[in-house]
């Protein structure tokens, strides 16, 4: 999927296919170990600002010196070849690294000003405020009502059984899951089909009223009419939710995203407006990585 | 043996020597030619050998008692196998001075007996080898294929192999069935079953009342319950809490260290906690009862309970741990980012998805308390109450079983039959809960596959 | 955008709802961690208690306690009419021997009851060593010597402080404890190796129990057992992992395989008892049905552990063997089951620590019986380690309870042993594929 380029990007790929890496990284003022991020990477209305974060598994170094700011209600991409960080930058964020054993953060990372990696900082709060959605739908062996309801429930959001069956249709009208499922909110959550399982994990997400929500690479288990569906729905929850979305497939990334940014080997390569990292790419990893050649 | 190494050097020498520049290539390598005549050389005498000392015994001894004057044979069945015993008893050269003439000389005829069919039993063998022998030298030529005879013999043995885990389960229901049969035949079934009183002593000394209606089960199924019961109090928690705190929140390190020490105390053999429980614990939790004001039986139920909980432990522990493990852990990773807690995580996502597991798990921890022998013989009482107080003495099925068949009794009597009969409630009840387990464990690992 | 603004409403109501039920929860989370922990702590201080009560109980019984007495070997009382046969030898009075020396140290005990008192003092095989020692040396007659004798076990109960303070002790054990202190101000009492509990069979008398017996039945009854149910243990799982086509009767005898390994062992005793002694006439209490009846349950564990090594062998092996032409026997025998050997071996092990410390099976096929000679063959009547742990538990001597233990802590060592060895098979041939 990945490897496929869209028709518009074919004139790039001419452009660049003759050149010579290094005479283009001259061209770009960027060092051959592409030490710089190029483009815009702050964001005058950032909600979460990143500033020289690395991430270490052991000994080993996942992702280095990332400088990237994510803005309210827009839908940031993170795109790049596998292995290459994105993922693991993204759990960064609301610190689903926690749980791994042997990694550690360093550099800054602020929401709404708060170092959320501070000494005092609690992750149950932070993590209710920025959500996240896996790559393989992971509901809970729950009914969907219960999978709905398990976020406000063990945050004591509502305590009337009403209040929370207001709670549980409206996440579930958000994502677009209402109509499908309301006669049987009883039945279990693993029973429903791949892409309505994703779009029950996006309402039990969205249950707890968050600010921003990762996904990660939300739509790779899935089929096309599902993905489409998902899709939709990411546009729509843009107006109400800071989106960050880590994906494979950069067709995605264009249809759904504002922002893109991209990595490569564990660095920020190039971060800008979606149209213009597609259209008129400032690295040569960036055009490669567009153009199909290696990803 | 011998004969078989021989064989197979034969075998492979006359393969070899078929083996000519011109002629047709052997099928198979000279070695299995070699296997195949040893083969023959030994398993057909191996077999002769077997039946005859099966059946060798029954011969011999009837030979011996043929001596005997035919007034003493003339006894019940009870009498001529203590007949038969001193017969042995003499030949085998104790006691003989005290012997009298009649069984001398059956002893006499019986070593007789003995080396007779020793003699001819080598003799048949050695013919039966040497025949298998030379039947397979016959067979051997190029075209010969040795190999896949060979190996359809072994895979023929392997198979037996395994059709013996068969014939394991068959022999025990058959030889626990059998005599529960004969049993039933004297006590009751619904006596037995259902019969509120147990004491099968005072049924072997009153032959004159009749020695039926103090075999209920009733009292021992509920002691089997209540001890298993204390022990699964004890086990269950600490079991699934220590499981728990293993897989979710201990360090490498510490779990390196403390899992291996848990396995020690399933390693201990039962009779250690047997002791430890009659010597350490029973005495112990007697003095806190009286300190308390509390009059505790020096066998109390809870003592084994508590002991048989302690060693079970591990077995709760290093089951739900697999289970606790199972879990996939995107199911920790979307608990998680909604902002749950590790405790919220652990007993409202994973225990849930880990349950029938545990379940399964809890239900093979019942079946071994309740198959459990050493511990409630040797702390456990005897007498059979039909009680629920943990601190009053009850008695077990096991430790009816152990207390009927130690110490020579003869075989017939209802007493040493119920033994059986028990053994097969046992048995029906443990199967019924591992089948059960079992099956609940295969559903949830496909569950999660 | 009314939409967005009654979501950023929300958002702060929510926030400030999950900060302010954050404490509770963070007790709640500490709770429940700390129940994790006390449970694991639970479990090992039960472990360590039981270790503690038994090494505590038993250490002392490697040492036991001897008294020294000048022996008069008076040909008189050995052998009055100067035969020297060994008839003649066997037949003397040796008790009356250590009697006189044991009188002469405390010449001032004239009572008849303290007399006897006085000569309870002294282990009752005391004569009989005595006898040997003159059997062996029939020069002795005529000498003094002094000879260390093993004390009554009442009373190395008494020097080793077991019977507890001094006022708890009865009229009889307080006469006792001032002699012992007296005979050990004249140094003559002294705790030795106690060689007879590593060497004896099994007796009455505590002071000359020991358990090599026992050992020594443990020893050809798992003989019997591995030399079974390894083979015929691996033979299975080989058939059911490699050739055994996968029908209702491979699913049959695996079920069958997993429900045997979780029967109580205490049916298999059913079992053999049936089968074994009654019906195929095998004499009792010998290791040979013993080992059997072990092997019929150590198979199920064998077998298991042997399909999962012979699983782990990954399939690239078997198809290089057999793409160079191997027919299936030799793939099997020639380049699979070396790789799973270890991984079965140490499952064999396993099984076989097992059958070590089972007892329960055995007391129903009458090992149970009282046996002092040393098993000396596989027919033989023996007893094992720990069924003789448990007579012994059963006895109401004192000087049993520490027997009991050390004998538990020999039967441990063993276990240990076994253990180890599988743990080190399995560390040296771990192979990740």
């Amino acid at each position: 999927m990945s490897h496929s380029t869209g028709q518009h990007y074919v004139g790039s790929h001419d452009r660049a296919s003759p050149m010579n890496p290094r005479e283009t990284t001259t061209t770009v003022k960027v060092d051959r170990d592409h030490r710089v991020t190029i483009g815009e990477y702050t964001s005058p209305n950032a909600r979460i600002r990143c500033r020289d974060v690395g991430v270490f598994y052991g000994e080993k170094q996942a992702v280095q010196e990332i400088n990237l700011d994510i803005g309210k209600h827009q839908v940031i991409a993170l795109i790049g070849p596998s292995g290459c960080g994105k993922s693991t930058f993204l759990r960064c964020l609301n610190r689903m690294n926690d749980t791994i054993p042997d990694c550690r953060v360093t550099g800054e990372i602020t929401m709404d000003g708060q170092p959320i990696y501070g000494e005092d900082v609690d992750v149950v709060p932070l993590r209710a405020q920025v959500g996240m959605v896996f790559q393989k739908p992971n509901p809970f062996p729950k009914s969907i009502f219960e999978n709905v309801a398990y976020g406000p429930r063990i945050h004591g959001l509502v305590h009337v059984k009403s209040d929370m069956e207001e709670i549980v249709e409206k996440s579930l009208r958000r994502a677009g899951l209402w109509d499908e499922v309301k006669d049987r909110l009883a039945q279990p959550g693993t029973g429903l089909s791949g892409g309505q399982q994703q779009r029950l994990c996006i309402a039990r997400t969205i249950a707890v009223n968050p600010e921003v929500i990762l996904m990660d690479e939300p739509c790779s288990a899935l089929d096309p009419i599902a993905t489409a569906k998902i899709e939709q729905l990411i546009d729509e929850l843009r107006t109400l939710y800071t989106i960050v979305i880590v994906t494979h497939s950069m067709q995605q990334a264009a249809r759904v995203s504002q922002r893109t940014a991209y990595f490569h080997l564990g660095r920020l390569i190039e971060v800008g407006e979606t149209a213009q990292v597609f259209t008129n790419p400032q690295h040569q990893l960036t055009e490669d990585y567009i153009t199909g050649r290696f990803g | 043996m011998l004969l078989g190494v021989a064989a197979y050097h034969l075998g492979s020498r006359r393969a070899r020597g078929l083996i000519k520049p011109d002629g047709p290539r052997l099928h198979s390598l000279p070695g299995f030619y070699g296997y195949y005549l040893a083969l023959w050389a030994t398993l057909p005498a191996m077999m002769v050998i077997l039946l005859w000392l099966l059946g060798e015994g029954q011969i011999i001894t009837a030979g011996a008692l043929a001596a005997l004057p035919a007034e003493m044979t003339q006894g019940d069945v009870n009498q001529l196998s203590l007949l038969v015993n001193d017969i042995r008893n003499v030949a085998a050269g104790s006691g003989y001075e005290q012997a009298d003439t009649v069984i001398k000389s059956a002893a006499e005829r019986y070593l007789q007996l003995e080396r007779q069919s020793n003699l001819l039993l080598t003799v048949l063998s050695l013919c039966v080898s040497l025949g298998g022998a030379l039947h397979a030298q016959r067979r051997i030529t190029p075209e010969f294929r040795a190999r896949n005879q060979v190996e359809k013999i072994l895979t023929f043995g392997l198979t037996g192999c395994a059709l013996l885990a068969i014939l394991t389960t068959v022999g025990i229901v058959l030889s626990v069935l059998i005599e529960s049969i004969r049993f039933f035949q004297m006590v009751p079934i619904t006596d037995f079953l259902f019969g509120l009183k147990w004491s099968p002593q005072i049924a072997m000394r009153s032959d004159q009342v009749g020695s039926s209606g103090a075999f209920g089960a009733i009292p021992l199924l509920t002691g089997t319950l209540l001890i298993s019961m204390v022990a699964m109090i004890v086990a269950v928690p600490i079991g699934l809490l220590s499981a728990i705190y293993l897989s979710e929140y201990a360090g490498p390190r510490f779990r390196s260290t403390a899992k291996p020490l848990l396995e020690i105390l399933a390693g201990i053999p039962t009779v250690v906690y047997g002791f430890f429980a009659a010597l350490v614990v029973a005495p112990f939790i007697r003095e806190l009862g009286s300190s308390i004001g509390l009059d505790v039986s020096s066998e109390s139920a809870l003592a084994a309970g508590l002991v048989m909980g302690i060693m079970i432990i591990p077995f709760v522990c290093s089951l739900s741990d697999d289970f606790i493990n199972a879990v996939p852990q995107s199911l920790r990773d979307g608990a998680y980012a909604l902002g749950a807690t590790q405790s919220e995580t652990i007993r409202q996502v994973i225990m849930p998805a880990a349950l029938p597991g545990v379940v399964g798990g809890i239900l093979l921890a019942i079946s071994r308390a309740i198959g459990e022998t050493m511990i409630v013989v040797m702390a456990a009482g005897l007498s059979a109450n039909l009680t629920f107080n943990p601190l009053a003495a009850v008695t077990t099925v096991t430790t009816q079983i152990v207390t009927l068949l130690v110490g020579d009794q003869e075989f017939d009597s209802p007493k040493t039959l119920a033994a059986f009969a028990l053994g097969l409630v046992l048995f029906l009840l443990t199967l019924a809960l591992n089948i059960l387990a079992l099956r609940i464990v295969r559903k949830y690992r496909e569950q999660y596959e | 955008m009314s939409d967005s603004s009654t979501q950023k409403t929300a958002n702060a109501r929510s926030h400030d709802i999950v900060m302010a039920g954050l404490g509770k929860r963070r007790r709640a989370e500490r709770r429940f961690r700390a129940y994790g922990l006390v449970s694991i702590m639970a479990a090992l201080v039960f472990l360590v208690l039981l270790f503690t009560s038994i090494v505590s109980k038993g250490y002392s019984a490697f040492l036991y306690t001897n008294l020294a007495l000048d022996i008069t070997f008076d040909p008189q009382m050995i052998d009055p009419e100067g035969a020297r046969s060994p008839e003649a030898l066997a037949s003397g009075d040796y008790d009356a021997l250590w009697k006189s020396a044991i009188y002469k140290l405390f010449p001032d005990v004239t009572e008849r009851q303290k007399k006897r008192a006085l000569t309870g003092f002294v282990g009752s095989s005391a004569g009989q060593r005595l006898r040997a020692m003159v059997k062996a040396d029939p020069s002795l007659i005529g000498s003094t010597q002094q000879v260390w004798l093993p004390v009554d076990d009442t009373i190395d109960m008494l020097a080793k402080g077991n019977l507890g303070d001094a006022a708890e002790l009865s009229d009889k054990n307080k006469d006792s404890l001032i002699w012992l202190t007296e005979l050990q101000n004249q140094s003559r009492i002294r705790k030795a190796i106690n060689k007879e509990f590593f060497m004896n069979g099994d007796s009455r008398e505590p002071e000359a129990a020991g358990i090599w017996g026992a050992v020594l039945g443990s020893a050809f009854t798992l003989l019997v057992t591995i030399g079974l149910s390894l083979p015929i243990g691996i033979a299975a799982a080989i058939y059911l992992e490699e050739f055994a086509s996968r029908n209702r009767w491979t699913d049959l005898i695996e079920v069958n395989i997993n429900n045997l390994a979780a029967v109580p062992s205490i049916v298999f005793g059913l079992l053999g008892l049936a089968v074994f002694i009654n019906l195929f006439g095998l004499p009792r209490s010998s290791p040979l049905v013993g080992g059997l009846v072990l092997t019929l349950m150590t198979l199920p564990v064998i077998i298991i552990a042997g399909r999962s090594a012979l699983k782990s062998v990954p399939p690239s092996v078997r198809e290089a063997a057999l793409g160079i032409g191997a027919s299936p026997v030799q793939m099997v025998f020639h380049h699979v089951l070396p790789l799973a050997m270890p991984g079965m071996l140490t499952g064999a092990i396993i099984g076989t620590a097992r059958a070590l410390g089972e007892s329960a099976p055995l007391l129903m096929i009458g090992m149970v019986a009282f046996i002092v000679d040393v098993p000396t063959g596989l027919t033989s009547p023996a007893t094992v380690l720990p069924v003789q742990i448990y007579l012994w538990a059963d006895s109401p001597e004192r000087a049993f309870v520490e027997r009991t233990s050390a004998a538990i802590m020999v039967l441990l060592v063993f276990l240990v042993m076994m253990n180890g060895l599988a743990v080190y098979l399995r560390k040296r041939y771990e192979r990740r594929w």
